[in-house]
């Protein structure tokens, strides 16, 4: 499975959504499951999938789906499409 | 406004008195006008007191309207559509049964986050620690309920990683799983957030009467909330930080003094025990006989100024708390601008001197005209 899969999968474990509800658009506080507290689900649950650490910062600016396969590119975290 | 766009890139306390009144009172004066004009109710109060329409700037901080922050829990305090409004937050009041509401757009709710990233990085770094909470998981039960507590815990979950809640639902220490916590731990800095009276009530205490010591040399504690209830047991900052220190061995104790209504641009203590306003915030202190500015180094209510609150006129608010500025630029923390203490709430209900009764007049018949 593909980073950007297993990404997808973190989202809908982590927001409780539809694999298939998990786009480039997902936003953050628009879409109501991901809220705050859903959100450090999904900080964890990504940093566990990739053995990573993300600083403040960058959790912060984890606000679409998009924006988050771009943060993960500092870290090394590499995704195709 | 492009102003905001660079706002947090410098260290939030890099601002000396001239730079920053340059930079925050055109804003402050933009917000003003903003608020007036999408917000009926604050119109109506800013047009009984100032003209507001003959200001093409204000020439200082003092001449910026201001306003209780009681006027919270009356109208709808609020200058975007509601459709705009992402969330909603909500203090329980401490002098009377109503609730502030604030109502926060993308834009503001944003601001305010990013301002306390940019706060607190200052002190504990860019990093996210292991992260201890000292209150109970169970106030997320209800997500529709987003109290001031809730929300400050998220707030501040930010900075922190594999996060220990360290009361039950009962409030009930859990001093196995912390302990075990810290020793997983043990060659990191742990970040711990707490409210003031919490972790005196549920933490300290039960430590104390368990007879229990911990080894939380490394951590880092922030709190806030106020000090309300320990004032009237006696116990001071510190008291508080002496009594931690011997029980946890935390050394690095900061209380922050902030409120729901300006949420995001706190003020932190530094190690030498004054609060200290960052690059887009400030405050003055003014008498309560005529609500003139006072000078540095008196006592006098509490007005904070931020330039972060532009879904509601929360931009200039005349505190119920008492404080002194203690000075400008010049704390030996070496952090710029205006640091201060705080004395306590404005006296309410237990006031027995004449003097005290004569403050009490001044300051509700002042209010009165006020609102």
């Amino acid at each position: 499975m593909d980073n950007s899969q297993q990404l997808k999968e973190a989202f809908s474990k982590s927001l409780e959504l539809d694999i298939k509800d998990i786009t480039d658009d997902l936003a953050y506080s628009v879409n109501k499951q991901w809220d705050s507290i859903r959100h450090m689900n999904l900080v964890a649950e990504i940093e566990d999938l990739f053995d990573i650490m993300m600083d403040t910062e960058d959790i912060i600016d984890m606000s679409s789906f998009a924006k988050t396969k771009e943060i993960l590119g500092k870290y090394d975290v590499k995704f195709d499409t | 406004m492009d102003f905001y766009k660079n706002i947090f890139e410098a260290s939030p306390y890099s601002l000396n008195r001239i730079d920053k009144e340059q930079f925050i009172l055109p804003l402050l004066h933009h917000l003003t006008l903003l608020h007036y004009e999408q917000c009926k109710p604050y119109s109506r109060l800013l047009d009984s007191l100032y003209d507001i329409h003959h200001t093409q700037n204000f020439a200082s901080l003092s001449e910026v309207p201001y306003f209780p922050v009681q006027l919270f829990k009356t109208g709808k305090m609020q200058s975007v559509r509601d459709e705009e409004v992402v969330k909603t937050l909500t203090s329980s009041a401490t002098t009377s049964q109503q609730v502030s509401k604030i109502a926060l757009d993308k834009e503001t709710s944003m601001l305010q986050t990013k301002a306390l990233v940019s706060i607190i990085t200052s002190f504990i770094g860019p990093k996210r620690l292991p992260m201890i909470i000292l209150d109970s998981k169970s106030i997320f039960k209800d997500r529709a309920k987003f109290s001031a507590r809730g929300a400050g815990i998220l707030g501040f979950s930010n900075f922190g990683r594999d996060h220990f809640y360290a009361l039950d639902e009962n409030m009930d220490l859990d001093l196995a799983g912390l302990k075990s916590y810290i020793e997983k731990y043990s060659d990191q800095t742990i970040f711990i957030f707490g409210f003031t009276f919490m972790i005196w009530q549920y933490f300290y205490q039960v430590l104390k009467s368990s007879d229990e010591y911990l080894l939380l040399n490394n951590a880092i504690l922030l709190h806030g909330g106020g000090w309300k209830k320990l004032q009237e047991n006696a116990v001071t900052n510190t008291v508080f930080k002496d009594a931690l220190s011997d029980r946890s061995g935390i050394q690095k104790v900061y209380n922050y003094y902030g409120m729901v209504e300006q949420t995001g641009s706190i003020f932190m203590e530094c190690d030498h025990g004054f609060f200290h306003a960052p690059n887009f915030s400030d405050i003055l202190i003014r008498d309560y006989r005529d609500w003139s500015c006072l000078p540095d180094k008196e006592s006098g209510v509490l007005q904070t100024l931020s330039v972060l609150p532009k879904s509601y006129p929360g931009h200039s608010l005349l505190t119920e708390d008492l404080g002194t500025i203690q000075g400008v630029d010049s704390c030996c923390c070496g952090r710029k601008g205006t640091y201060f203490s705080i004395e306590g709430r404005i006296p309410t209900a237990e006031i027995r001197g004449c003097s005290d009764t004569h403050a009490q007049d001044a300051l509700i018949s002042n209010q009165v005209k006020l609102i």
